[in-house]
């Protein structure tokens, strides 16, 4: 019950700084990438407000020792800078810059009802379930993709 | 609301999101991490908290276009030739690269991540290669 809770409250504010972070709009997350162009720097407030309250309250709470509801932390254990790292992170770019939506942007703006949002959203969810499924069977993969 | 203004209060709203989950169950708040435990081929073991995140997610911008008149939410700028290849590159690039802009750009740079520190400077760097690309060479 209490990881229900903790779920939907934690979503709903995530989504509530997504709306008024301006990361919801494409326009705006294009001329942020735009920097040879009318270059809007409103996202760089987003990111730098967002690391300062991140950096302290991770300080924080890693102080605690342990979670409050749970028995550990999760956190992720690899530390290679590998070839899926690199060049995942390429191919998330090159996407983002072409529709300007990041994943956590594109499922909120599902509200608007959109049928482009539904179909982004669609190949978005396609494309992890391609990924997820070539790492479950590393034999399908190029070589040094399979790891990590 | 001035736009930077309004960037600030979301960037603490989601600050303050991804420290909460931190801190109540130990998890990071990365979106395409928390969607992909979702998916096949393995339903992850937290998926009531996964799926609870993302139903308060799908909820904040009607919620807040009820109350407030105004979500923040704009228009696509390109059409579906465009759309669904860009869908499909940001799906395979995050669950390849293990994060996007809130795992590795905001939970794992607050952690100092030398893996997500890369993965960020890689795909704002391919981001704005694109748009360049895209606004002042084609």
């Amino acid at each position: 019950m209490s990881e229900i809770l903790v779920g939907l409250i934690s979503g709903f504010i995530f989504g509530l700084g997504l709306c008024l972070s301006g990361l919801a709009d494409p326009s705006v997350v294009q001329s942020f990438l735009d920097i040879a162009g009318a270059w809007n720097p409103a996202l760089l407030f987003v990111m730098g407000a967002g690391l300062t309250v991140t950096l302290t309250g991770y300080r924080l709470v890693f102080g605690r020792g342990r979670p409050l509801w749970s028995p550990r932390f999760n956190l992720p254990t690899s530390t290679a800078i590998d070839t899926p790292l690199i060049s995942g992170a390429v191919i998330f770019g090159v996407g983002w810059g072409l529709a300007g939506y990041c994943p956590g942007p594109a499922l909120v703006s599902l509200a608007s009802g959109r049928m482009e949002v539904f179909v982004f959203v669609a190949a978005m969810v396609t494309g992890m379930i391609a990924v997820r499924w070539m790492r479950a069977s590393p034999a399908a993969l190029p070589t040094g993709l399979g790891q990590s | 609301m001035h736009p930077f203004l309004s960037a600030v209060i979301g960037g603490i709203l989601i600050g303050f999101s991804v420290v909460l989950l931190m801190f109540l169950s130990g998890r990071i708040a990365g979106i395409s991490g928390i969607v992909g435990g979702l998916l096949p081929p393995k339903l992850a073991d937290d998926w009531r908290l996964r799926l609870a995140f993302i139903a308060g997610l799908l909820l904040s911008p009607l919620i807040l276009k009820a109350i407030a008149g105004f979500n923040g939410i704009g228009a696509p700028t390109v059409g579906f030739a465009i759309l669904i290849p860009a869908g499909f590159l940001i799906g395979a690039g995050s669950a390849l690269g293990n994060g996007c802009t809130s795992g590795h750009g905001i939970c794992g740079l607050a952690r100092l991540s030398p893996r997500s520190a890369v993965a960020t400077v890689t795909f704002m760097a391919a981001a704005v290669v694109t748009v360049f690309v895209m606004r002042h060479v084609i």
